[in-house]
């Protein structure tokens, strides 16, 4: 997958799942504060994560510094990239 | 004691949304009742008919809390906005502290349970697993996903004993108010339908199967034709307050609850009992400080299951005779189970306030065994000022409850 097939692919588990509206999905978009997401979106989200690309994401420590959709797009990109390696 | 009065009601039914749409569908003879095609396929299940909940908009609550109810909750909170709007209560009075809720349901969600089942028997895996899960198949799902998305912050109460659900939430929440405790409570009951919720009463001989090409001919509670329950889902809430809230605030009283009684019948878990069912009655009136000649009409329970019908017109009939109207509204809307008795209830008060009676559809030939009582036949203009309903459940839970029409004295 290319970054941005990643980046699609994210933005649409994310808009299906929580109803959010694609034109909102912006890199600088803070998770809590302007998608209005909380503690269990968040951790929805790391199962929807996991269903969509087939990896494990929940125990990694790096997952817990995400706060914006930009750094959901990252830190998925750098760890489909780690897997490849 | 304080008195307790109705101020607001909400109704989710195979019959439509609203109270006053439900009064209306009684009033007209319709019934709810169809053939789904899915249980078919559905190996021993014999009974092909239910009554589902059509055409609502779940959209309308917002995601935050919609995320953690499954159907019956989103019944139960449709219902409960409209008893509030009717009651003109507002957030405030949610936030008040004096605001409190007792819904139940007969079990949490059987929709999610089998969603998280068929993914984890397969997988024998947790990593599907939403954090909302818990949320949807805890007992108090209704009870809790309602207080959460109507911000209230007085008690919260989850009854759960099946069919007697809602009338014994409806007179837990009677007895809170009466006592002090809460000015408000939002009371009743919800449940979605599964078909193991048919299969329940299937296997039990006591589901109806004999109509499922002709759905609106079934259920028929009393009539010698009948052949058991035909389940259905929705919610049906009542708006309790304290006489003195509602006076207070101008509020227009719908009725008045004036006695209650829930009682256990130990003599079988599945087997109704006339004699039991008579002191559920007896107590209920006692407990309203009326004399069975004040009532003007019984809302029977009366599923359309042979031993069920029997026993409580036996029990009727010792303590009202034959000259007091009765009709069950289970041959409109089916079973629905913890949400049955608020829905009739609440389409009792609006007999109270129409001044007439409402029928029991299906009711063709009355069982010479269900003979000896005043069946009403028709719709027919009545003075109703005193009323008792009852609800009976499997596992031994009777429940009966009176009310009135509220006088200003």
């Amino acid at each position: 997958m290319t970054d941005a097939e990643i980046i699609a692919l994210i933005n649409i588990s994310l808009t299906e799942e929580f109803e959010l509206k694609m034109e909102d999905l912006k890199p600088e978009a803070l998770l809590f504060d302007d998608l209005e997401l909380d503690s269990l979106d968040i951790v929805d989200m790391v199962v929807v994560l996991e269903s969509a690309f087939q990896f494990k994401i929940r125990e990694e420590e790096s997952i817990r510094q995400i706060r914006t959709l930009g750094d959901i797009h990252n830190f998925v990109i750098n760890k489909k990239n780690a897997l490849l390696n | 004691m304080r008195r307790v009065v109705i101020t607001g009601l909400g109704a989710v039914s195979p019959l439509g949304s609203g109270a006053a749409q439900l009064l209306e569908a009684l009033c007209q003879g319709r019934n709810g009742i169809t053939r789904v095609p899915h249980l078919a396929g559905i190996g021993g299940l014999r009974s092909q008919v239910a009554g589902l909940v059509q055409a609502i908009d779940p959209q309308k609550i917002p995601r935050k809390y919609r995320r953690s109810m499954s159907p019956m909750s989103i019944y139960a909170i449709l219902a409960c906005q409209e008893a509030l709007t009717q009651a003109e209560l507002t957030p405030a009075h949610c936030a008040s502290g004096q605001m409190g809720v007792a819904i139940g349901s007969t079990v949490g969600s059987p929709q999610a349970t089998q969603g998280f089942f068929e993914d984890f028997l397969r997988s024998r895996s947790l990593d599907r697993m939403k954090s909302t899960l818990f949320f949807k198949i805890m007992n108090h799902s209704c009870a809790a996903n309602i207080a959460q998305a109507l911000e209230i912050t007085g008690r919260v109460l989850a009854p759960s004993s099946a069919c007697s659900t809602s009338c014994q939430a409806i007179g837990y929440g009677y007895e809170m108010i009466a006592c002090g405790k809460q000015d408000f409570m939002l009371c009743g009951g919800a449940d979605e339908f599964h078909p193991l919720t048919a299969a329940t009463f299937d296997i039990m001989n006591a589901a109806s199967f004999r109509f499922n090409e002709r759905p609106q001919q079934t259920p028929r509670p009393f009539d010698r034709d009948r052949d058991g329950v035909v389940c259905a889902e929705g919610s049906g809430v009542l708006l309790l307050e304290s006489l003195e809230a509602a006076r207070k605030r101008q509020a227009t009283i719908l009725g008045e609850i004036i006695g209650f009684a829930t009682l256990s019948d130990p003599t079988h878990i599945a087997h109704p009992d006339a004699a039991a069912i008579e002191r559920c009655m007896r107590a209920a009136l006692q407990d309203g400080g009326v004399a069975p000649e004040a009532i003007d009409y019984v809302n029977a329970h009366a599923t359309a299951t042979e031993q069920g019908d029997i026993a409580e017109c036996e029990a009727i009939h010792r303590i009202f005779g034959e000259n007091t109207p009765v009709s069950s509204f289970k041959g409109h809307l089916g079973h629905a189970l913890a949400a049955s008795g608020a829905l009739e209830l609440a389409a009792v008060v609006g007999m109270l306030n129409r001044t007439c009676l409402i029928p029991t559809l299906n009711l063709e030939n009355v069982d010479p065994r269900c003979a000896q009582i005043r069946h009403v036949r028709q719709v027919a203009n009545a003075n109703l000022n005193t009323v008792i309903k009852n609800n009976f459940a499997l596992g031994g839970v009777n429940s009966s409850l009176v009310l009135r029409r509220y006088e200003d004295d």
